[in-house]
């Protein structure tokens, strides 16, 4: 007991340590095996070798920058949608809830209960051409023979929508349930109207959550190749659909690797240009 | 309707901030003289608008002093069962400072919340310089409050937590500067502007949480237990400072509290609340010296209660008889003959004299020592009399008292006391807990 209170420090760090030797294991190693794969050149049938061949980075972009940019927007739509869906939701929890909130936020994540795959399978079943949704508005003539939603742009993004509301909604229930009814009641004391209340308390006091919600979807969404896959056709794929068929339909690993570090790297500075615009500051609420 | 808002106050104060800036003159403060004290026109300014509107209209020579405030028959219910305010009629008059004190529960804070628009009556009215604003939000009245836990907002510096309602109320970049300088100056805070409330202390916060009520210049400012978070020696600082502040702006406090002392040293005028209702209102010295229910007498230092009968009169005095063989007198307004009373003296009020000693003019009782605690500058006595209660005295240590020694336990003596000091109390419509004696707390108030 007493080594611990002498030695903080260490005592940190060996709490610390199976986490860290987790990471290492499995996120760390991996890593930079994969790193080295984008290096090799070679087929699955010749065999690989290790050749530093760094080219296959601007290689690799210039062949797929479509289909980065196709990522690019669809995250960035979906995001933003489920932004626009998941903020009215979350605050009607946290504000208006009252004694039904466990229950709503139960519903908000139920859907995890089944999986990913699943729903968006099912997705495709209903809204095929002849499906249960567009089937009957077709047969009552109330639709076009020829319209579509499976197979399109928007049924990629409404399903990526779909699947990652909850990782928008949850952050930013959070962050509105904690924001301490007396401020609300403070801001209209002092004169602000109900949209000046929101937009000088309550929005900025869900900064947070909103910088929390987006990374969770966004980042996700990015790399998604589910939606586009079960929901999209072959002129709405992703970067995240090239990096699985590089991999596991053509076995073409470097090129495969070294999209998901082009990924990742766009990714990071992404987030970094965001943390520097939406300001550290206002997330903290400048107690540091 | 805008215009009622335009209270003398404000015009004195807008006619004062003009003054400076025409003249470019040293003083950063200017205020306006206290409203409603009856001092007409002590500067140019006042004498600009007595009252404006409604008691023109009213006409002729009405008193300064008018009403801020005014609750009629409102009560409060939360579902079926709370009754929070049970119609209670209140009207704070221009420039006072008004306490509303009470025991925890009372209704205290529901009484503010509706007075500042955040909570709606279940049934009554509210009216604010004569404007009926029982169903007006909190933004369009002029009233601000400080939160009991100040809530300010933590994502703004202090500057701007000071400027939010004039930002709303989309007054000038210079302007905002200009009075929030001066606000920050009047709370003492000034080069806080660019801190974080999480950069600042307690009793920082609650001065900031001050300015940022008052810069708005608001008809009535409301404060829920404003001290409540501060340790004793702060409070007592603050307390004085408030006063001071009040008195510098000119504004009607109504003010939360359930400390006595900080009623009494505070206010203009108190009321205590019991269980959602007014037992008493009035100056603290009239609520001390004339409480005039049990709850009151209790709740407002410490009382000696007994019960009697009126058994006729003695000139300016009703003769009251506790038993066969005690009479005691008291005031006679206020008293019917025969009718069952019961009666108080403040524990301070009395005198121990020798056992059966003649003392003509006075009440007096005999009894028995039973405790006797030294704390300075007072003795305070406990002492049992016959019939089975017992009585609070405190005798100032002063020579005389040095003199007759100290009594011990078991020692018989007298205590005596002026008719004039004696009260009677209705009995409250529920018995509170302390009433007959508590300890520390009140030593100060003799
Ligand atoms: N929103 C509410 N819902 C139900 N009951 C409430 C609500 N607000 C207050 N009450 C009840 O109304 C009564 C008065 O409450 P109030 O907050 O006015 O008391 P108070 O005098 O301010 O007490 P304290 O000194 O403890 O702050 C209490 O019995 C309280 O439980
Ligand atoms: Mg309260």
């Amino acid at each position: 007991m007493s080594w611990f209170r002498r030695h903080p420090t260490a005592t940190a760090y060996l709490l610390l340590a199976p986490g860290i030797a987790y990471l290492a294991i499995f996120y760390l190693y991996p890593t930079l095996q994969m790193f080295l794969v984008s290096l090799w050149t070679g087929t699955v049938e010749a065999g690989y070798q290790l050749t530093f061949n760094f080219g296959i980075y601007p290689q690799a972009l210039a062949q797929y920058s479509d289909h980065f940019l196709r990522s690019l927007l669809y995250g960035a739509i979906a995001t933003l949608l489920t932004f626009l869906i998941g903020f009215p939701l979350a605050y009607f929890i946290a504000f208006r809830g009252g004694r039904y909130k466990s229950l709503l936020l139960f519903l908000v994540i139920a859907p995890f209960f089944t999986s990913f795959l699943l729903r968006t399978l099912s997705w495709r079943i209903i809204f095929a051409d002849q499906g249960l949704a567009l089937g009957p508005l077709k047969d009552l003539d109330l639709l076009p023979e020829e319209f579509r939603l499976t197979a399109t742009p928007s049924a990629v993004i409404a399903g990526i929508t779909y699947n990652f509301l909850p990782f928008m909604t949850l952050p930013l229930y959070v962050a509105l349930e904690r924001i301490p009814p007396n401020l609300l009641e403070a801001a209209e004391d002092l004169y602000a109207g109900t949209w000046q209340r929101f937009r000088r308390v309550t929005l900025p006091l869900a900064l947070p959550g909103v910088f929390a919600g987006t990374l969770l979807t966004f980042i996700p969404a990015m790399g998604d190749f589910v939606n586009a896959e079960l929901l999209g056709s072959p002129q709405s794929q992703m970067i995240g659909n090239v990096i699985q068929a590089r991999f596991l339909r053509v076995s073409d690993y470097p090129t495969g690797a070294a999209l998901s570090f082009i990924l990742m790297a766009a990714i990071l500075v992404g987030v970094f240009i965001y943390a520097r615009v939406v300001g550290t500051e206002e997330l903290t609420g400048g107690t540091s | 309707m805008r215009s009622t808002f335009l209270r003398p106050a404000n015009l004195a104060w807008k006619a004062a901030s003009s003054y400076e800036s025409a003249t470019d003159s040293v003083p950063l403060l200017i205020l306006p003289q206290p409203v409603g004290t009856g001092a007409k026109a002590v500067d140019g300014a006042r004498s600009m608008d007595e009252r404006s509107g409604d008691s023109l209209a009213a006409g002729g020579a009405e008193p300064v002093s008018a009403i801020d405030v005014r609750l009629v028959d409102v009560t409060k219910r939360f579902g079926t069962q709370v009754t929070a305010v049970d119609r209670i009629d209140l009207e704070v008059t221009d420039g006072e400072f008004f306490s509303l004190l009470g025991p925890s529960g009372c209704g205290k804070t529901t009484t503010l919340r509706m007075i500042g628009g955040f909570e709606q009556p279940t049934s009554g009215l509210i009216e604010l310089q004569g404007q009926d604003v029982t169903w007006l939000p909190p933004y369009k009245r002029n009233v601000n409050t400080v939160f009991q836990d100040y809530a300010l907002f933590p994502h703004l510096t202090i500057f701007e937590n000071v400027a939010f309602g004039l930002r709303r109320k989309k007054t000038g970049g210079a302007e905002i500067r200009r009075r929030a300088a001066e606000m920050l100056e009047l709370v003492e805070l000034r080069g806080y502007d660019g801190r974080k409330p999480g950069q600042i202390s307690g009793g920082q916060a609650q001065r900031v949480a001050l300015a940022r009520a008052l810069i708005n210049r608001p008809a009535v400012l409301l404060l829920d237990e404003p001290l409540g978070a501060l340790d004793l020696k702060l409070r007592k600082q603050m307390q004085l400072e408030l006063k001071r502040i009040q008195q510098e702006v000119g504004i009607t406090f109504i003010y939360v509290t359930h400390d006595q002392d900080e009623a009494m040293t505070m206010s203009d005028r108190i009321a205590v609340m019991h269980r959602g209702r007014f037992e008493q209102l009035g100056r603290p010295q009239d609520l001390y010296e004339r409480p005039r229910t049990s709850f009151v007498a209790g709740f407002l230092g410490v009382s000696n209660l007994m019960t009697g009968r009126i058994d006729g009169a003695d000139g300016a005095y009703a003769i009251v008889r506790l038993d066969a063989s005690t009479a005691l007198r008291l005031p006679r307004e206020g008293v019917s003959d025969g009718a069952s009373v019961q009666l108080g003296v403040r524990p301070e009020k009395i005198r121990l004299v020798g056992e059966g000693s003649a003392t003509a003019d006075l009440n007096v009782l005999s009894g028995r020592v039973r405790d006797a605690s030294y704390t300075g500058v007072s003795t305070q006595y406990l002492v049992d009399i016959p019939g089975g209660s017992k009585m609070t005295v405190y005798e100032q240590n002063t020579a005389r008292a040095a003199a007759a020694g100290l009594r011990r336990k078991g020692d018989m003596v007298g205590l005596a006391w002026s008719p004039a000091d004696t009260f009677v109390v209705q009995p409250g419509r529920t018995e509170p807990a302390p009433s007959r004696y508590q300890e520390a707390p009140d030593v100060r108030r003799t």
